[in-house]
C-alpha cells in the first residue's frame, strides 16, 4: 500500500504555496513576513541596543534573543494558552541557536539585538517559518551577517520522503511519520537547526536531508527577492 | 582572471556572490573565502577601482570618533552628565569638556545641563568597550532649547546635509526654521509651528528618496511649491 498520494495533492518535493514580504513593523528596526501555506510568521528585529539584566552582558560580543510566541487564536485546534510554555522556550532556544552561527556581534559588546517572532496562524513548520522570517528581518535591520538562514521541515510519511508536512501528514495514522525540521546557510549547505520527531533509517534521512537542501535553495531565491524588493529604486 | 558578479548600485543580501577571483578586494561590508567575494550585510555596491565595499541601507547608530550628534540628558554622574545617543551606548559628558566654568566639588550639576535637556555634542573618544565621551567645547556645540527633536534613518543622513550642508542650508532658507541634523539620525528643529511641519515632511522625502540622484534639485522645486516662495541654495 504506502502514502501513494499527498493528503493535500502536492508531489513528494513540492512545499506549500510561499509569500515573503521584508519590512512590515513600521518601528522596529528590520521585520519580515513569511507564509508557508497556513503557517504565517512575523519577525521584528529590534537594536543592537543595551542589555538588562546587567549580568547577561557579554563584554565580548552582543547577544541574539529570540522570542517565538504563538498566538492565542493561532492554532487550528485548542486556543493557545497565552504566555510563554515549555514548548515556546524550547523553540526560541534553537531558533537563537540556528540563526547565532551567521552573525557577527563582535562590533556591539554588551549589547542585544532582540528579536520577536508572531505567528497568527499556524499549522505545521511554524519553528521553520519563523527562523526564516527572523533571518530575512536581521538583514533588514543592517546586520552584520555572512549568510541568510533557511528553514523547511522534511520527513517521512509511512514509506515515503516528502518536503514541508502539513498538518494532516504529521498526524497521519496510516503508518510511521517522522517530522525533521532544518535550517541551513544556503550559500555553505551548513546546517544549524536539525531536530526529528519519530523514526527513520540512516538512508532515508540521507534522502531526506538532500531533498531539504533543493528546497532550501528555493526558499532562499525567495528570501532574496523580498529583501530586495523593499529597496528596489523605483 | 576574476569576474565581477554585480554592478554599481545594485542591492545585494547576506551571502550574496558580489566576485570571484583574486583581482578584486573585499572593502567594508563584504569578506573573502577562498576565491570569491561575499556580502557580509544588507547594502548598495559599491565599486572604487579594484576594491568592492557596501553601503549599508539600514541599521541603528553605532558611535564613532568626530561624529556630531544630538543627545539627551538621562542621569547625572558625580563628574558629569550620562547621555542617550540613539545608540545601544549612552555617552558620558564630564564636566572640563562641559564648560570652561570653575565648578565646585559637590556642586549642583543640573544647574548647568538638568535631565531631559537636549544637547549638540562631538564624540571625542570610543573605546573597543564602546564607551563614549564627548565634549561641548567646539563651534555650533551648545545646548537646545525648546524646538523638536524627532529620528530619522542614520544611514541617511548624509543625504539630509547635503554636499557641504547645501541640503540642510537649502530647508533653513526656505523656511527659516533652525535645524540641527546630528550623525546619530536625531534631528531637532526649531521654527514658526507651521514651517517646522514642513520640514519635517521634506526630510521624510530625502529619507524616502535618498537613492536618487540631483536629489537637491527636485527638493528645490518641492520646496517651493510648498512655501509658494522662490528658494536658494
Amino acid at each position: 500500500m504506502g502514502y501513494n498520494k499527498r493528503i493535500d495533492g502536492r508531489k513528494n518535493d513540492e512545499m506549500r504555496k510561499i509569500e515573503a514580504k521584508v519590512g512590515v513593523i513600521k518601528r522596529a528596526e528590520g521585520s519580515a513576513y513569511f507564509r508557508i501555506g497556513n503557517t504565517w510568521a512575523y519577525a521584528a528585529v529590534y537594536g543592537p541596543r543595551e542589555l538588562f539584566p546587567k549580568f547577561k552582558q557579554n563584554p565580548g560580543t552582543g547577544i541574539l534573543r529570540c522570542s517565538y510566541n504563538m498566538m492565542p487564536f493561532s492554532s487550528s485546534h485548542d486556543r493557545v494558552r497565552p504566555g510563554g510554555s515549555r514548548r515556546s522556550k524550547e523553540i526560541s532556544m534553537v531558533t537563537e541557536k540556528a540563526l547565532s552561527p551567521v552573525l557577527d556581534l563582535s562590533q556591539y559588546p554588551n549589547s542585544v539585538v532582540d528579536v520577536f517572532i508572531e505567528l497568527p496562524e499556524t499549522e505545521a513548520g511554524s519553528r521553520c517559518a519563523g527562523i526564516t522570517a527572523a533571518a530575512m528581518a536581521l538583514a533588514d535591520a543592517g546586520i552584520a551577517m555572512k549568510d541568510l538562514v533557511a528553514a523547511v521541515s522534511v520527513g517521512r510519511v509511512d514509506d515515503k520522503i516528502v518536503v514541508d508536512l502539513d498538518y494532516s501528514e504529521e498526524a497521519y495514522e496510516g503508518g510511521p511519520v517522522a517530522d525533521i525540521p532544518v535550517a541551513m546557510m544556503p550559500n555553505s549547505g551548513e546546517i544549524t537547526l536539525l531536530q526529528m520527531d519519530g523514526l527513520i533509517s540512516k538512508e532515508k534521512l540521507k534522502e531526506a536531508l538532500g531533498m531539504a537542501k533543493k528546497a532550501l535553495k528555493e526558499i532562499n531565491e525567495i528570501q532574496k527577492a523580498a529583501l530586495k524588493d523593499k529597496y528596489k529604486v523605483v | 582572471m576574476s569576474e565581477l558578479l554585480v554592478k554599481d548600485k545594485d542591492i545585494v543580501v547576506p551571502g550574496e556572490v558580489l566576485a570571484v577571483g583574486m583581482d578584486h578586494l573585499p572593502g567594508k561590508g563584504t569578506y573573502r573565502e577562498d576565491e570569491k567575494i561575499l556580502a557580509g550585510q544588507l547594502g548598495l555596491v559599491s565599486i572604487d577601482g579594484r576594491a568592492i565595499k557596501l553601503i549599508p541601507m539600514s541599521g541603528r547608530y553605532i558611535p564613532k570618533t568626530g561624529d556630531t550628534i544630538v543627545c539627551k540628558v538621562t542621569d547625572i554622574l558625580m563628574t558629569g552628565w550620562r547621555l542617550d545617543t540613539n545608540s545601544a551606548y549612552s555617552a558620558v559628558l564630564s564636566m572640563k569638556d562641559a564648560t570652561s566654568d570653575y565648578i565646585q566639588r559637590g556642586a549642583d550639576l543640573t544647574q548647568y545641563f538638568n535631565l531631559g535637556e537636549w544637547l549638540v555634542c562631538k564624540i571625542v573618544n570610543v573605546t573597543s568597550q564602546k564607551l563614549v565621551d564627548v565634549t561641548m567645547k567646539g563651534p555650533g556645540l551648545r545646548n537646545l532649547k525648546g524646538g523638536r527633536v524627532f529620528s530619522v534613518n542614520t544611514n541617511k543622513v548624509p543625504r539630509i546635509i547635503g554636499k557641504q550642508g547645501s541640503m540642510v542650508s537649502m530647508l533653513k532658507n526656505a523656511t527659516g526654521c533652525r535645524i540641527t541634523v546630528g550623525q546619530n539620525g536625531w534631528v531637532w528643529i526649531d521654527g514658526e509651528a507651521d514651517k517646522e511641519v514642513i520640514v519635517v515632511e521634506a526630510i521624510r522625502k530625502i529619507e524616502e528618496e535618498s537613492h536618487t540622484s540631483g536629489l537637491t534639485d527636485k527638493m528645490k522645486e518641492y520646496l517651493e511649491k510648498v512655501t509658494g516662495q522662490k528658494v536658494t541654495e
